[in-house]
């Protein structure tokens, strides 16, 4: 284990690509927990599904494997999708959820067709983008890591310095819009920071999986603390903690795809969470119900006691 | 419209002419004009689905309208946007997201606060000091999910308070609360009312009206009558206001009303 762990970062290439992956999660983190927070858990994913045509368009047009080529094509298709769900919520009767889950679902169809037809043709079969559906961080080079790097810190950026705008429109839209923040631009540019996060993140980890890198990494953070200063933190860690592991393991080059071992580690982190996080967790919320019945018990048994002390000496 | 009227509406704390509101062709609201004296604190009362809400959110632009027109202090919304504090419904956000009440209160100096700027000292005293006014500084640092509805209600009065505002809209703020927090809400209605402030109130319990306000409007999707409470909280006008739903008990030789 420490031996693997010394020759991951005795590599270059693996050590670049770890980094790219942790900064990656750590971004993901702190941005999907406003996403988590806004309850809009189920948008990242359609973001997500949504970015497959995108890529295969990108690639269709200019025949070339490049990530901030791909990048850019995700980013429309996710606009597009987002577009779709707010049509169809606005001009007919269905729920935003039920608008998401068909947008999504239509947008990896196309997506899975356009991949299928790239891959019988020629140029198509050497391109690996069928690795865009569950990630293979390892197939990453030195320019995608500059990009994840750029990404990282253009979110992290966006939420330190709009962190109390954000906030607001997150807990109480409606009072920030009455004090005059322009709530719409606020809303369309978190959408496009997530978006963002979405795009970037589908080399390494999949256009299926990317959006637990925003959503699971939030909810386990939210065991931690009542803060969401530390909370963005937490998610950043633990997000940052599961990109790193996914990319690890990806590196042993047994064909293990990225995206899933990422998954796997965010969803261990959540469980720990749920489970250990004082406060908040199950066990400490157990542990206090005990205590506090024992305590009530013994006091009612004191009471009766005293009660019948009282009546003797009468 | 005389002269006298008009030279009023030119610096009322809030004048709204000719107010229409609709949800998907349906009207909610209909043609609303009145204008608010300084100084007074006025209820609005109508029956449920009256549009009480809905006024209030499309005066504050929170909603869009149809058509008319909104002045406060004699400019736009827009222009006068930071001496309205605003209380909305307590229900309308989620009270299990991670912050504390005294975070909370200083979201009421966001607005003077301007971009990426975070509150320092200044603004933390000044949220400690409407907590204290709600009587809530035991609380600054409890999670807001820890708070019973009334202290929640009362978090979000300090953050209206800490707006330092001069017209202050509450969407009910007495709903669901305690008799303590009924009280601190009544005294702090009353200081507001000393500092020469104006507040407007979205209001349920009709027993209590003559003893909290000044001024009633009273609607019911359209603006039945506004005026003072001695002269238009009369059973005629309630009735027309409530119509079937409201029942007249006379009780221990005074009159009672109950609303629904």
């Amino acid at each position: 284990m420490l031996d693997w762990l010394i020759s991951l970062w005795s590599d270059p290439n693996t050590r670049w690509i770890l980094l790219g992956c942790t900064l990656l999660g750590l971004g993901s983190g702190v941005i999907g927990s406003f996403t988590f927070l806004r309850r809009e858990s189920l948008l990242g994913d359609t973001l997500a599904h949504a970015a497959l045509p995108g890529v295969c368009v990108a690639f269709m047009l200019h025949e070339v494997k490049s990530a901030s080529l791909f990048l850019l094509g995700a980013l429309f298709a996710g606009i597009a999708a987002v577009l779709c769900v707010s049509a169809i919520s606005r001009w007919t009767r269905i729920k935003s959820d039920a608008a998401m889950g068909i947008v999504l679902t239509f947008f990896f169809g196309v997506g899975t067709v356009m991949l299928t037809h790239i891959q019988h043709s020629g140029s198509g079969s050497q391109s690996g983008l069928d690795k865009y559906l569950f990630g293979q961080a390892a197939a990453m080079v030195t320019g995608d890591v500059y990009l994840l790097m750029g990404v990282s810190v253009l979110l992290i950026l966006a939420a330190m310095l709009l962190f109390k705008e954000f906030k607001l429109i997150s807990f109480d839209p409606g009072f920030a819009r009455g004090i005059g923040l322009p709530v719409g631009l606020l809303e369309h540019a978190m959408l496009i920071l997530t978006t963002i996060a979405v795009a970037a993140g589908i080399q390494a980890v999949g256009v299926v999986l990317v959006a637990a890198l925003l959503i699971t990494p939030a909810a386990a953070a939210r065991y931690w603390t009542d803060r969401l200063p530390v909370m963005l933190l937490y998610a950043g860690l633990f997000g940052a903690v599961s990109g790193a592991a996914g990319a690890a393991v990806s590196t042993l080059g047994e064909g293990i795809p990225t995206g899933p071992v990422t998954v796997l580690a965010a969803t261990l982190l959540f469980v720990l969470s749920l489970l250990l996080a004082p406060g908040r967790g199950l066990i400490s919320r157990g542990l206090r119900r005990r205590i506090l019945k024992a305590d009530y018990a013994r006091s009612a048994e004191r009471g009766a006691l005293n009660a019948a002390e009282g009546g003797s000496r009468k | 419209m005389n002269r006298e009227t008009k030279r009023e509406t030119a610096s009322a704390p809030l004048s709204v002419t000719g107010m229409t509101v609709a949800y998907q062709k349906k009207a909610v609201v209909e043609n609303v004009s009145f204008t608010l004296p300084e100084g007074r604190l006025v209820a609005l009362i109508g029956p449920n689905g009256a549009g009480k809400s809905t006024l209030l959110k499309a005066v504050l632009g929170l909603v869009p309208s149809i058509s008319g027109s909104v002045a406060i202090y004699g400019d736009t919304y827009k222009k006068m946007r930071s001496r309205v504090g605003y209380v909305p419904q307590r229900e309308s956000v989620d009270w299990d997201f991670p912050t504390d009440a005294l975070d909370v209160v200083m979201m009421g100096r966001y607005g003077h606060l301007g971009w990426i700027k975070r509150p320092g000292r200044k603004e933390k005293e000044l949220a400690m000091n409407t907590l204290e006014k709600v009587g809530m500084a035991d609380f600054a640092r409890r999670q807001i999910s820890q708070l019973s509805g009334g202290q929640q209600q009362r978090v979000f009065l300090a953050r209206a308070l800490a707006q330092e505002a001069d017209l202050y809209v509450m969407d009910e703020p007495f709903a669901g609360v305690d008799a303590a927090t009924e009280k601190a809400i009544i005294a702090l209605l009353g200081e507001l009312k000393r500092a020469g402030k104006t507040v407007l109130v979205v209001h349920h319990d009709l027993s209590t009206v003559e003893e909290y306000f000044d001024h009633v409007l009273l609607l019911n999707k359209k603006l039945i009558a506004a005026g003072p409470v001695e002269t238009t909280f009369t059973p005629q006008l309630l009735h027309e206001t409530y119509g079937g739903k409201l029942a007249i008990v006379s009780s221990s030789g005074r009159e009672a009303l109950v609303g629904e």
